[in-house]
């Protein structure tokens, strides 16, 4: 595995003295390649043969329940998709959540990761309370929040009665948005401290030396902020967006604990999940995994792009 | 006016402070709390936040001592076989995880080799990879190889999906030691495999706990390939067995149980945190910031 691993790819070439290698460099080429050969074998054992199972089965009418009637049916299963109104509800579900979620995490985070940055006392005691949102388990998270907002025996009504919207017979699982509002209530505590973390290692490389000269030049609070602390906090930015989105997109777990798709909360995970697990439509299924895998790609790489014209905007202007 | 700028932001950071606090811990403290009450008072409604009377019932009915509520029986006993498959499955892949994760690392951040670029766009795209497009071809898959409900059914997967946060992480870490060490070794004659065994191992190890603790948070916590690739508690894990304690009646789920069995699962985790915050916090940054 190893090897194919390494004709296939194309170093680039280092000058002529590449081209004299001593056995001591063959050898660690070989080390090297030794060394990462098991982990890249099981990184590719459970995703890219599988995957490839996936675009082969999606070409095929495939129920697991009826084995015997497999057939071969071109691209008909994306068409099916393609054209129905439940896949397009779901994607759009799944974008809206996303978007959503990290950009209040993104403005929350920050938020934790300036005063995180500015505390003198305690920090022991807030770096415990931040990751323990990290690592609580997403289920534990999900069913902490369905019961919060529960209709009997949750405290959010009973807190909240005061706002206009809310009483203490709101059934937040009675329809859409509200439903929505408490997925999102609950991915975005758990997440937070995640992104919080990532922006607080950006923020710790902004020059302190910067802020203050540009607090001597008279620039206020607001202007430090935007002129001289985000813009150099923009990788910190970018690693924790493409993570944080990424990761939103392929939201499941709370979905499945506290409404189970019901009042078209739907994700796209969720569909795919239902497919293949809950009817057996291993080919519908497949389909569905294939068209997933290539939008989260596609997302990758329009987010990646985003950040990479911003920041070559951002040089154009210096 | 520089005074009253340092109080103000003295003030703003105690204000922050509390609201961090609150913000991390009250969904924590609700679910404790809800652990303490009982199946009657959840079942007629109880919207306030602690309970009007304390009960320890839920943690009976879970951990199986004393009297069990009637109809429970067994509820105990599910519950223990997932806790032990979710410490065997998460322990064995973090070890397994971790080893591979170590290798390659180590050569990532110290060797030139053909095709290192390869194995890092590999792991970042695994990293990102939607783990529900594999439910259907990993659950055909496994009922063909008969991995389908068993323990490494899971932990296959498990190490795939945490090989890429470890090896960056690993990475990072190794980026930061001391080499001219492991070339001093060289120099008195070690080959690179000694070099590495000797002196790198223990000046990494820090580093590899770190990425231990990553791991394990994240097969502790995974819940789509933990429902579908397996159908009894034989190999069900803790997210799955929770998602699966509905109870009787769908619209009365048991509240105080699944509280109960949540404080349980998460008190691992409190443990972690508490001992290793530091470590965790260097290692979530690391990896992804310098990576």
């Amino acid at each position: 595995m190893s090897t194919a691993t390494a004709t296939a790819t194309a170093t680039p070439p280092a000058g002529k003295a590449r081209a004299k290698a001593s056995d001591r460099s063959r050898a660690e080429n070989r080390l090297g390649q030794k060394l990462v050969a098991p982990a890249v074998v099981v990184m590719l054992l459970v995703t890219a043969w599988p995957m490839i199972q996936a675009i082969y089965l999606s070409l095929f009418r495939y129920r697991l329940t009826t084995p015997d009637d497999k057939s071969f049916v071109g691209l008909s299963n994306y068409l099916t998709v393609l054209t129905d109104p439940l896949f397009w509800q779901d994607t759009l579900n799944t974008v809206i959540i996303m978007v959503v979620t990290v950009a209040v995490e993104l403005v929350i985070g920050f938020a934790f990761a300036m005063v995180m940055h500015r505390i003198v006392f305690a920090r022991g005691a807030i770096r415990t309370s931040i990751l323990i949102p990290y690592g609580i388990i997403t289920v534990v998270s999900a069913y902490a929040w369905q019961f919060a907002f529960s209709l009997n025996n949750g405290f959010v009504n009973a807190w909240f009665a005061w706002l206009p919207w809310i009483s203490p017979e709101t059934n937040w699982f009675g329809s859409h948005w509200p439903a929505m509002f408490a997925i999102m209530v609950s991915e975005i505590w758990k997440t937070t401290p995640f992104m919080a973390l990532l922006l607080l290692a950006g923020l710790s490389q902004v020059s302190e030396d910067m802020i203050e000269a540009a607090e001597v030049d008279g620039a206020t609070w607001w202007q430090r902020l935007w002129k001289v602390i985000l813009p150099n906090m923009r990788a910190a930015i970018m690693v924790a967006v493409l993570f944080r989105a990424l990761d939103a997109f392929r939201i499941f777990d709370n979905i499945f604990v506290m409404t189970r798709g019901a009042q078209d909360t739907e994700s796209s995970s969720f569909l795919t999940y239902r497919q293949v697990i809950a009817q057996f439509q291993l080919g519908l299924g497949s389909a569905l995994s294939v068209l997933l895998f290539l939008t989260v790609l596609l997302l990758a790489w329009l987010i990646v792009k985003l950040f990479r014209v911003d920041l070559a905007q951002a040089r154009g202007e210096a | 006016m520089a005074a009253a700028n340092a109080t103000r932001n003295k003030v703003g950071t105690w204000i922050g402070f509390v609201v961090i606090l609150v913000w991390c811990l009250l969904p924590v403290a609700w679910i404790v709390s809800l652990s303490f009450k009982g199946p009657g008072e959840t079942a007629s409604g109880s919207p306030q936040f602690l309970p009007k009377t304390w009960t320890l019932q839920n943690y009976r009915d879970i951990l199986g001592f004393g009297t069990v509520t009637p109809g429970q029986e067994n509820t105990h006993q599910d519950f223990l076989d997932a806790l032990r498959n979710s410490f065997g499955i998460a322990a064995i892949a973090t070890v397994l995880a971790v080893i591979f994760a170590t290798l390659a690392a180590y050569a990532i951040a110290r060797l030139e080799f053909k095709g290192k670029r390869l194995v890092l766009s590999l792991a970042l795209a695994i990293a990102m990879f939607p783990v529900v497009a594999l439910v259907g071809p990993l659950f055909d898959l496994w009922r063909t190889l008969h991995l389908f409900n068993t323990w490494p059914g899971l932990i296959i997967p498990y190490m795939s999906f945490t090989l890429p946060l470890a090896i960056w992480t690993l990475s990072a870490f190794f980026r930061e030691i001391p080499w001219e060490m492991e070339q001093a070794a060289q120099v008195d004659g070690a080959t690179s495999w000694q070099a590495f065994r000797k002196v790198i191992v223990p000046l990494a190890a820090p580093g590899v706990f770190t990425a231990a603790i990553l791991t394990f948070f994240f097969a502790w916590n995974e819940f789509v390939l933990a429902i579908s690739l397996t159908s009894t508690t034989a190999s069900r894990t803790v997210p799955a067995q929770l998602s699966f304690f509905v109870g009787p009646d769908p619209f009365n789920p048991p509240y105080g149980l699944l509280a109960a069995s949540s404080v349980v699962v998460t008190v691992p985790i409190i443990i972690i945190v508490l001992l290793f915050q530091r470590k965790i916090v260097a290692g979530l940054t690391s990896g992804a910031v310098k990576g």
